[in-house]
């Protein structure tokens, strides 16, 4: 069977986007190859700074011939009709259509039978136009053409052909480059044009040309050699996926050098030297094995075997990092020069959002509301407030400048630097946690009331302005800001009531901050146009809980679902439990949840479920017949077999054992009180007919089965119930 | 085989050397060599020579140094590798050539940058140039891991696709210069590669006006002044693009685009005061695109922007 060999070689492709293109060249091709019947056995794709490839594997040498039925317009449609028919079906005359027959009446039939193509021909049609259509997330035009790609693109290899032929290039032209079966190796290494045939021959003619074109076994390289060259100075790399993969995207040959800095630069935090390093260098940042300090060495990546064994580039580079170091511990000087506090007034300048205001603004509300949190984490409301006001300060200094990522770290080194209290600092770190479903959840009480204070004030605020997550869009993380309130306070078993007053004076809170960006716009105008408007602060309105608060309440559970889900609970009954009036403990409804799927998994539970479902079907269906609700208490008289009396009798204990148990928030008794309904609504089934011959005795029989339903909505809302 | 220049012009041992090296080259190429433009600008970019000759039809190969100016940049002179006043090679080669890399790569040999021994690599770098509402796509060029050139493809610039796409390469000379003579300190470098009592340093041209210039751009620039000369600059650059504007071509392109450079230089200026807040510096930016814009339309109805003559 033939295989197909596709390169794509241009100027350099950033790094972060190789990965990604390799699969969608794969996919795209392959997808292709299929849709016009060309099936396959295996395909790869691999990509380097300079080049995509693809091979294709156990290609057919032609197409499956096809026989299709194009249907066509009535007989006596307007000649219009008949003309666009003959075009799109290739037929020369209406003579040649079939007539067939439907409802409707006679119509024209055209049969096409096409010969396959063969795969040249088809992988000529395709490649030109996966080239033209290609998903870069930015691409551009070069020189005089039209073209567009990541860089510009300069030469394409396409052959195809059986394993023991001489394989064929597939012709085509595209963007003014026709394909051919000639590639490049590494420009100065190996500068000579390289002719190649199929896969095999290619990976090993680009290896003796000094390319490992293959992206995995460049970043398995680079693992072990930096391991060789560290292993003997007692060193081993700091682990780094991210600056691995890139580093295997800037680098065609990987030739891994180890450099040195001055090791006065170990005095600054281990964390802006790694980020001074690998972000500004693509470098690795290496540990003593033994002790797990950092050490003075990094390794880098170079793309060449030099002259001098790399020394130059060792020191290139070294003195890049030693500059980079000295500006960073410049950051860390200066920066330890001006009080956390005092940088309020700067804060005050940075937008956050042109609709809610400043910085400043923003750590306000995030300090009140810390303060009013701090009862539910048991922290200090005091700590917690000042902590939360020094929480963003370090947004301003040169160092998280420099290094955004470094926000909150930094906050905490300066912050002990100024002998604040540890968990005052601790917090000023941790109150972005977590960042992400894998992160850490603080489990400080300063930091979480900070934390919880940060993520509901940010929520609250864009709910304010209608800003909310749809679809893939999410730009201010809103779901992961959800997602960490949901678990701080699971893991860290709080008591958020997240419909409280608290969170409803905080909207009011946040419309203020609007209405004062409105305000200062307006006099801005007015300062502008040189007139007068007329501008009357609006008094703060009376909090009062209103549908964006339960609208947020709606998010919170959603996420709350997706969360359950993931650790593998149930999410109907999560709805179950959410289904019933004033749940907006997120602590409680898991709590509910946990019960009510232990109790579901009993024997009693689930043939409670039966019963439960029994009496809500035939309740539905009569009400549906009677057109009127049943509710109400059934009348004692009225109750005449013993098993009705039994239940009317159980159902009245067990929602007094119910209450008890929900005023202990003991979800357990509650559920196993609810069990004890079992054997009594089995045998009222079994022995007592509900649509009894005396209407008054149906009637009351039918209020019997309400309370049932209305017994099982005290723990849960079993209509919801799946499965 | 030209004579080879005498050994204080070798651009490892000598700033002038560098540039006269690099100008010689590009001028083998086929490049115009142009001097800089006579006014104050934050990068080499701005040069009508980049900025109106990317736009249009026309082909275009063009080098020169251009000294640039970012007052916020200024240090005082204390800081070895910042400067608010320095130089810029720039070349641009419309339509880009298809061997522009190798073009590029050569030129790094000239000034000493061997590439069996050292590491060249093109990472990533988008660039973007909100005043002059321009992109491109490129990358910053590493030598052994430091930044010593701009490589970009011009997609559009004041608001203009252009067509066909210039390349664009800018040297930071002074980085280049430190590098290739293994300089520390950008005040240390050899300016005219002589040694003894003839040498003359970098610091000896350029550190006392590093300290004047940063001084008066953080300290004492009259920034109601430059508030007037903004707005100034603002209203003549629009009268000119208005005024000039004839019969569907534009006979003032050139004038009104130098007002489009001075606003945008009066802005980096008033930046680096610290009297513009953070809300307002995205309008002024959007003010100097507009003039950008106005400037870009106008040359492209001018005879160097490509528009047909005018029929007599």
């Amino acid at each position: 069977m033939p295989d197909l060999l596709l390169e794509l070689y241009s100027e350099e492709i950033p790094a972060r986007m190789q990965a990604v293109a390799q699969e969608n060249l794969k996919k795209l091709v392959t997808d292709m190859l299929v849709d016009a019947g060309l099936a396959y056995e295996g395909a790869k794709a691999f990509s380097s700074p300079r080049r995509l490839a693809l091979a294709v594997h156990g290609l057919p040498l032609r197409q499956p011939d096809l026989r299709e039925e194009k249907k066509g317009p009535r007989v006596g449609a307007p000649d219009g009709a008949i003309q666009g028919f003959l075009k799109s079906a290739g037929l020369k005359s209406i003579s040649e259509a079939k007539v067939q027959e439907d409802k409707k009446g006679d119509f024209y039939v055209a049969v096409v039978e096409r010969k396959g193509r063969p795969a040249v021909e088809v992988i000529a049609a395709i490649v030109p136009e996966v080239v033209r259509g290609f998903p870069w997330p930015k691409s551009m035009r070069w020189g005089a053409g039209s073209l567009t790609w990541v860089r510009p693109l300069s030469s394409i290899v396409c052959t195809f052909g059986p394993e023991t032929e001489e394989p064929e290039v597939v012709p085509f032209e595209v963007g003014g480059i026709a394909s051919g079966d000639v590639t490049h190796g590494h420009p100065v290494m190996a500068p000579s044009p390289i002719k190649v045939r199929r896969l095999d021959d290619y990976l090993q003619k680009l290896e003796k040309a000094k390319v490992v074109a293959d992206r995995e076994r460049r970043k398995a390289s680079i693992l072990t050699d930096a391991k060789n060259l560290t292993l003997a100075q007692g060193l081993e790399l700091v682990d780094d996926e991210g600056l691995l993969e890139e580093v295997a995207g800037l680098v065609e040959w990987p030739v891994v050098l180890l450099g040195e800095f001055d090791k006065s630069y170990l005095d600054l935090p281990p964390e802006v030297i790694r980020a001074t390093i690998r972000n500004n260098q693509k470098c690795f940042v290496l540990r003593d094995a033994k002790t797990g300090k950092l050490a003075n060495k990094f390794v880098l990546v170079s793309n060449l075997e030099a002259k001098d064994g790399g020394a130059a580039i060792k020191a290139g580079n070294a003195r890049v990092i030693r500059a980079r170091l000295a500006d960073a511990k410049f950051f860390w000087e200066q920066d330890r020069k001006i009080k956390l506090e005092r940088r309020e007034k700067k804060l005050a300048d940075i937008v956050f959002h042109e609709l809610l205001g400043t910085q400043a603004e923003r750590v306000k509300r995030i300090a009140r509301l810390a303060k009013e949190f701090a009862p539910i984490a048991n922290a200090n409301p005091i700590d917690a407030e000042r902590a939360a006001k020094l929480a963003k300060a370090d947004l301003v200094t040169e160092m998280v400048g420099e290094f955004p990522e470094l926000q909150g770290l930094m906050g905490k080194y300066y912050a002990l630097g100024e002998k604040f209290d540890s968990d005052i600092a601790n917090a000023i770190e941790e109150h972005y946690k977590p960042q992400g479903p894998s992160d850490r959840v603080p489990t400080a009480p300063v930091s979480i009331s900070v934390a919880l204070a940060d993520k509901i004030d940010t929520l609250v605020a864009f709910w304010a302005i209608g800003e909310k997550p749809t679809g893939s869009k999410d730009p201010y993380a809103l779901r992961r800001a959800a997602l960490g309130v949901v678990r701080i306070v699971l893991e860290n078993r709080l008591r958020l009531p997240l419909l409280s007053q608290t969170i409803s004076i905080h909207f009011a809170w946040v419309d203020d901050s609007i209405k004062r960006v409105q305000l200062a716009q307006a006099i801005e105008q007015e300062r502008k146009g040189g007139g007068r408007t007329e501008i009357t602060h609006v008094p703060l309105p009376i909090a009062a809980t209103d549908s964006r608060q339960y609208d947020l309440l709606n998010f919170f559970a959603d996420r709350l679902k997706v969360h359950l889900r993931e650790q593998g609970a149930r999410h109907d009954l999560v709805d179950a439990v959410f289904a019933l009036p004033g749940q907006d403990d997120l602590l409680m409804i898991v709590r509910r949840v946990e019960a009510l799927g232990k109790f579901l998994d009993t024997d009693d539970g689930k043939n409670l479920l039966v019963g439960y479902r029994r009496a809500a079907n035939i309740l539905r269906d009569e009400e549906k017949k009677d057109k009127k609700s049943h509710a109400g208490d059934p009348d004692a008289k009225l109750l005449k077999e013993p098993q009705e009396k039994a239940l009317a009798d159980a159902i009245g204990k067990t929602e007094k054992e119910v209450a008890a148990a929900l005023k202990q928030e003991d979800f357990e008794a509650a559920m196993s009180a609810i069990s004890k309904l079992r054997a009594p609504v089995d045998s009222f089934f079994d022995k007592v007919t509900v649509n009894a011959d005396d209407p008054k005795l149906r009637e009351n029989r039918l209020k019997l089965l309400d309370r049932i339903r209305a017994a099982t909505r005290t723990v849960a809302d079993f209509s919801k119930i799946g499965g | 085989m030209t004579d080879s220049p005498p050994p204080e012009l070798s651009p490892q041992r000598s700033f002038q050397g560098l540039i006269l090296t690099l100008q010689t080259y590009w001028a083998e190429q086929g490049c115009l060599i142009l001097q800089p433009y006579d006014m104050e600008m934050g990068a080499g970019t701005f040069h009508p020579a980049t900025t109106l000759r990317a736009l249009g039809p026309r082909p275009w190969k063009a080098a020169y140094v251009q000294p640039s100016r970012r007052p916020k940049d200024g240090r005082y002179g204390e800081n070895p590798n910042r400067l608010q006043h320095y130089y810029q090679f720039q070349v641009i080669l419309k339509p880009s050539p298809d061997d522009i890399q190798a073009l590029y790569l050569k030129s790094l040999a000239k000034i000493g940058i061997d590439q069996k021994t050292h590491d060249i690599r093109f990472v990533e770098d988008d660039w973007e140039s909100p005043t002059l509402g321009a992109w491109g796509l490129g990358w910053e060029c590493w030598c052994d891991g430091m930044e010593i050139s701009q490589f970009t493809y011009f997609q559009q610039v004041a608001g203009f696709e252009c067509a066909p796409v210039s390349g664009e390469l800018t040297y930071g000379l002074e980085r280049l210069a430190m590098y290739v003579q293994g300089v520390e300190n950008v005040f240390d470098l050899n300016f005219n590669g002589r040694a003894g009592a003839e040498k003359v340093t970098y610091g000896d041209v350029f550190l006392q006006a590093e300290e004047e210039y940063s001084r008066y751009n953080f300290e004492a620039a009259d920034t109601e002044m430059l508030f007037r000369h903004f707005k100034d600059a603002e209203e003549e650059c629009k009268r000119l693009l208005k005024i000039g504007e004839k019969d569907k071509r534009h006979e003032m392109a050139l004038p009104a685009y130098d007002q489009c450079i001075k606003a945008s230089h009066i802005f980096n200026l008033l930046d680096a005061r610290g009297v513009i807040s953070v809300t307002e510096r995205q309008s002024y930016i959007l003010r100097v695109r507009e003039l950008a814009k106005g400037c870009g339309a106008a040359w492209l109805k001018t005879t160097g922007g490509g528009a047909a003559a005018l029929k007599a």
